[in-house]
């Protein structure tokens, strides 16, 4: 006897084998940002001043300017893979919640990419 | 399709079980740390524009209201921070026991507290200053 239902079987669908992608893209980002957000929070506390020579100083030492990329990307994917959960959960209606999640993904790219952006003008030379 | 059931079925819970607080506290504090990348690239991006920007930015980011925001923020970072470690502990099997759980739940919101009133007097009391 098969499981599969009726209109499975028409339509030709198996798993897509994506089923754990969130669970897991979530576990393993959660993973890298303990030490990231840790070294991020420590760092910013224990920079002697917080004037914009002292900040591009900081950034553009070369392993800040890696971990920052590191810390940005890795936080957006998270906050990204999070947030949709709790759009999924609470918005109901199927084209807001689409839309929603469409919003909440571009956010999330634009905000990882200006965030990239803006570490790589420091690291390379670019903020007066 | 209105009419089939939603997920979470928030009607079947008793909501003053501690499960209930810690679970939906570790994504409060989520939403509020996505808020915080807003700010954080906002400072990043202040400070590749140069030091007028980034002084007109560290002006608007010294406001007597930042403070409840930063606030919020050390917060939501500690709890999130502690929580998630217990998550991840979970994940691997670890804790799953009702008296565990309970236990660890209490061991959360202990540490994380420790480490949020940590975070806040080093901000405000021996941290960096704001030119």
């Amino acid at each position: 006897m098969s499981l599969r239902s009726p209109l499975g079987r028409v339509l030709g669908l198996g798993a897509a084998r994506e089923g754990v992608h969130h669970w897991w893209m979530q576990r393993l980002t959660s993973v890298a940002l303990v030490p990231l957000a840790v070294w991020f929070v420590v760092s910013l506390l224990t920079l002697p001043v917080l004037d914009h020579a002292a900040v591009v100083a900081w950034m553009r030492q070369s392993w800040t300017a890696l971990l920052l990329i590191l810390f940005v990307l890795v936080a957006c994917r998270h906050s990204q893979l999070g947030v949709r959960v709790v759009v999924e959960d609470y918005v109901h209606a199927v084209g807001l919640k689409t839309l929603t999640l469409v919003l909440v993904s571009f956010v999330h790219v634009l905000l990882a990419a200006a965030g990239v952006l803006a570490v790589l003008r420091v690291a390379f030379g670019g903020a007066a | 399709m209105s009419t089939r059931p939603l997920s979470p079925h928030l009607s079947v819970y008793k909501m003053s079980r501690y499960t209930l607080a810690t679970s939906i506290f570790n994504r409060l504090t989520g939403i509020v740390l996505s808020l915080g990348l807003l700010l954080l690239v906002y400072w990043l991006t202040a400070v590749a524009a140069g030091s007028a920007r980034f002084a007109r930015a560290m002006h608007l980011l010294s406001l007597p209201a930042a403070k409840l925001v930063y606030t919020a923020l050390i917060v939501a970072f500690s709890y999130h921070l502690v929580a998630g470690i217990r998550h991840l502990i979970w994940d691997t099997g670890r804790g799953l026991e009702r008296a565990q759980a309970r236990h660890s739940a209490l061991v959360v919101v202990l540490v994380s507290l420790a480490l949020a009133l940590l975070l806040a007097g080093f901000v405000w009391f021996a941290g960096a200053s704001a030119p």
